[in-house]
Parts: structure tokens; sequence; C-alpha cells
């Protein structure tokens, strides 16, 4: 007898974090990551960061765009390394560890996040 | 009567070489490769030239074939490592060659080309392919009307000819031998999408277990070989969407029902 | 006549294995795993975004050594290979994204290139957005 799979409640959470890392990723690591360090624009000030950070919301909007980020990764490398490797007979341990991070982050980021 | 002395011209034919997989178990336990050259005819397909070896070279070819027109689906195999219509792939699209003929990829081999497909029909059937429809009109009282619309939300999927090229393109079902596969979940949607059919709650019970819908990760080349241009790999995925969908509701909605 | 292992009209099947390095052998699979690589970038910039705030919150000095960091060869490289990872996530994802949702507005379908279009439309709003909030802060 066939059982329904609990896939979707991964599957959303991977859809979800697929949609915010395509819209948002690109550019702000662009920024942060090659355009501000390089100089190829002028950098924000630790001031200026400091004041954006500080809005509560702000932090917010970033703890969903990392946290989703990472559910996304965890299910995408989770199949990837099943795709990859050949390792799906490892499906709990694999699945433990990639969701398991995710998780974890996602408590890291909103405390250190939350604790601003 | 004069003889008269026709200069014939013998026209030089082009020629190409076909390296063919032969598995023959009651010889060899390990399969081999046979090379064999076959005229490069402008018109010819890859069934042409088997049937060429089959009939002038060696009769002992094994393989399948049908109408050799691209809808009974019998004659997939790989060419050069891609699943193709032997039917549907021209010799000259191959030139200079060689061309490689090996049967249909994941799929275990019972002799030379022919593949065995019991796994095949077993899925296919495993998702009731059928229009399940319990309070059914009975013949006096007519047709069920549909729309043009509505039939064109699924006559895509009906156009599948159980080639089975999608399998062999699918490395998750190379991989995972369980896994329903792209022909018969988008025949599931054929029915699903069908105005008709109230199967859908059945269905999802098998469409979304371990083996069906989940294992897919939209590598998309099941679409990409598809002769028919079926689209498994978007019919899958709408379903994802649909059974996340109808998971959640579920799960946070639980009256609803 | 014997046929050694074989047993006559028993069908006696030959399976190949599945080679593991599947996805190197047709260009198709390898950009696949490819494209589900870019998760890996994906999480990369997670973490440096969050240590990116948490760089800010500890102070000017905290903040400077984690600028100092983004600026030296190592962090450039992996982010523009991340970049390069990232941009090909969107690019895949919007494109693909069409297949999964078919929707309807009274009879007729939304062709899935207007799907793209509005996709790719949201995607240069949002970074238009991002970029004058840090380039105006």
């Amino acid at each position: 007898m066939d059982k329904r799979s609990n896939e979707p409640f991964w599957w959303a959470l991977f859809g979800a974090g697929g949609v915010v890392a395509a819209l948002t990723v690109p550019v702000l690591l662009l920024l942060t990551g090659i355009a501000f360090p390089l100089g190829w624009l002028p950098a924000p000030t630790h001031d200026s960061l400091y004041a954006l950070f500080s809005h509560l919301l702000v932090r917010l909007a970033i703890l969903v765009i990392v946290s989703l980020s990472a559910f996304h990764w965890a299910h995408r490398f989770r199949f990837t390394l099943y795709d990859g490797l050949q390792i799906k007979h490892l499906n709990a341990p694999v699945a433990f560890i990639c969701y398991g991070s995710a998780i974890a982050f996602t408590v890291f980021a909103a405390v250190s996040l939350y604790t601003f | 009567m004069t003889e008269t002395d026709i200069n014939t011209t013998i026209e030089e034919v082009a020629t190409i070489e076909l390296e063919v997989f032969r598995y023959r178990p009651e010889k060899a336990s390990a399969p081999s490769f046979d090379t064999f050259t076959v005229p490069l005819h402008d018109e010819w397909v890859l069934l042409d030239a088997l049937n060429h070896i089959k009939d002038e070279i060696d009769g002992s070819l094994s393989y399948r074939w049908s109408c050799r027109m691209g809808v009974c689906g019998s004659c997939g195999m790989m060419a050069n490592g891609e699943a193709v219509l032997t039917c549907a792939a021209f010799l000259k699209d191959y030139a200079p060659g060689p061309i490689r003929i090996e049967p249909l990829a994941n799929f275990p081999v019972a002799r030379d080309l022919i593949v065995g497909m019991d796994d095949f029909m077993e899925k296919l059937n495993r998702v009731k392919p059928w229009v399940i429809n319990e309070n059914g009109k009975s013949v006096e009282e007519g047709e069920y009307l549909q729309t043009p619309e509505e039939l064109d939300d699924y006559v895509q999927y009906t156009m599948c000819i159980n080639c089975m090229l999608c399998y062999s393109a699918c490395p998750i079902y190379g991989m995972e031998p369980s896994f329903i596969g792209p022909a018969a979940l988008a025949l599931a949607q054929r029915y699903n999408l069908d105005l008709r059919d109230h199967g859908n709650e059945e269905r999802m019970d098998i469409l979304s277990s371990d083996e069906g819908i989940w294992q897919c990760t939209f590598v998309g080349e099941c679409s990409e070989v598809c002769p028919k241009h079926v689209d498994p790999a978007g019919a899958i995925q709408r379903y994802k969407v649909e059974a996340t969908n109808n998971w959640w509701k579920s799960k946070l909605m639980p009256w609803s029902n | 006549m014997s046929y050694g292992r074989y047993k006559k009209y028993h069908p006696l099947l030959y399976r190949p294995r599945h080679p593991i390095l599947w996805w190197i052998k047709k260009w198709a699979y390898t950009r696949f795993i490819l494209r589900e690589m870019t998760s890996l970038a994906v999480m990369f910039y997670a973490i440096v975004l969050v240590l990116y705030v948490n760089a800010v919150a500890k102070g000017p000095e905290a903040f400077a050594a984690f600028s100092e960091w983004l600026a030296s060869p190592l962090s450039i490289t992996l982010h523009s290979v991340a970049f390069c990872f990232a941009v090909f996530h969107s690019y895949t994802w919007f494109n693909l994204a069409p297949k999964a949702m078919v929707i309807r507005v009274g009879k007729k379908k939304i062709p899935g290139s207007a799907i793209m279009a509005a996709n790719y439309a949201m995607w240069a709003a949002v970074s238009v957005a991002l970029y004058w909030v840090f380039t105006t802060i």
C-alpha cells in the first residue's frame, strides 16, 4: 500500500528558498562580496549599515532570505548526493545531516540577528 | 538479336559503419559488439540499416520494430548514447559514423537489442490509467461533453506512444529502478487533468509516494528525448506543486476534506 | 545441445551497472549537476551574509576586519565563483518555473514566456531596489 510521502514539507521550503535566492542573492553577493570590497562602488560606512540593520524588519527580511536559502540548499544538496554519489541507501543519515544543518543554521542566524 | 554492349556505370554508394551490441546468452554470457557496413542512402533511417543487416548480412540480429513511422513506439534504441526511435533517426545525420547501436539504457537486455519491458508495463498499470468516475453516466444518458479548452488541458499527455525513451534518458530511473518514471506519471496526469475523471485522491497515494514524483529531480532529459513532445518532466513538476498544496492544506486545514 | 548457463526458452537477462560517473557522459547531465551545485553558492552566501551582519553588530573594528577579509584574494575568488553559480541558479530557476505553474485566466492559458518575462522583471526590480538600499544609506 503506497503511503503519501512527507516530502512536500521539504519541497515547499526548497521552492520558496529557490525563489528568494534567485531574486536576492546575485545582487547582494555582487554588492557586498565584490563591488564594495573592490571599490567599484563606494562602500557603505559602518554607521550607515548599523542604522540599516537596527530596523527589526530589515533583520527579519535577512533571516527569511538566509534561512530559506539554507533549506533550499539542504533539499537540493541531499538529492545531489543521491544522484551524484548514488548513496540513496544512506537516506536517513544524509537527510539528517542536510536538514539538520539548515535547522541549526537557522537557529544560529535567528539568535545572532535578534541579539543585534 | 544482337547483343548490345551496355556500358553500365556502377555508382559508388557511400557506406557507413554500425557497431551493434550483441548479446546471445546461449552462446556467451558476456555481450559483445559486431561491426557492420551498410549503404549510406539519403532517405535511410537507422531501422533501414538494421533491416539491411538482418536481410543481407546477419540474420541472427534480433530487435523490435513495427510501424516504421514513429507511432507504435517499438523501435527505441540507443544510437551513440542517445535514446532514439530508429525509424526516425536518419543515417546521414550520423555520417561519417561509426554509429554505436545499443539496447535502450536502464532496462535489462534479453537478447541483442531487445529489452525486458515488464517493469515498465507494471508501472503504467500501477497509476490507474483509466477514467475513475463512480457516478458514471449510463449510455442512454449521453456522452460527457468537454470544451476544447478542457481537452487542451490534458491532450498533450495523451500523445504518449509508450516507447520508453524517457526511461532510458532518466538517470534517476537508471539508479533507482523503483522510481515510477516519466511516462507512467505523465499518463496519470492525463487522467488527473481530464474533467471526466474523479480519481485524483486515489492516484495521489501512489503518485505522491516515495517511489513516485518525489524521486524526480527535474533533470528534464525525459522531455528532451520524447518523440511526441509529451513533456513528462513538466507533468511531474505540475503534480509536485499540486501534491504540495494538497499536503499543506491537509496539515494546516485538516477540517477541509 | 548444451547451452552452458543458459536454459533454453528462459531469458537470462543482462543487467549493466549504472556508472557512478554517469553525469560526465552527456553534457545535458553535466549541466544538470552544475545546476544542482548552485545550491552550494546560495548556502555560501547565506553564511557570509549572517557573518556580515554579525560583524556590523560587533562594532567598527570587527566590521573593518571583516571588510578586510572580504577584500582578500581568497574571498574575491570565492565570491566570484559563487556569483557565477548564483546567476546560473536564477537563470535556470526562472526558465524552469513556467513548467511547474500552468495558470489560466478565464479560458486562456498564460503562455510560459509571459511567466518567464514576469519572473525576470521581478528579478530586475528586486535587484534595483536592493542596489538602491545599499548605495544610498
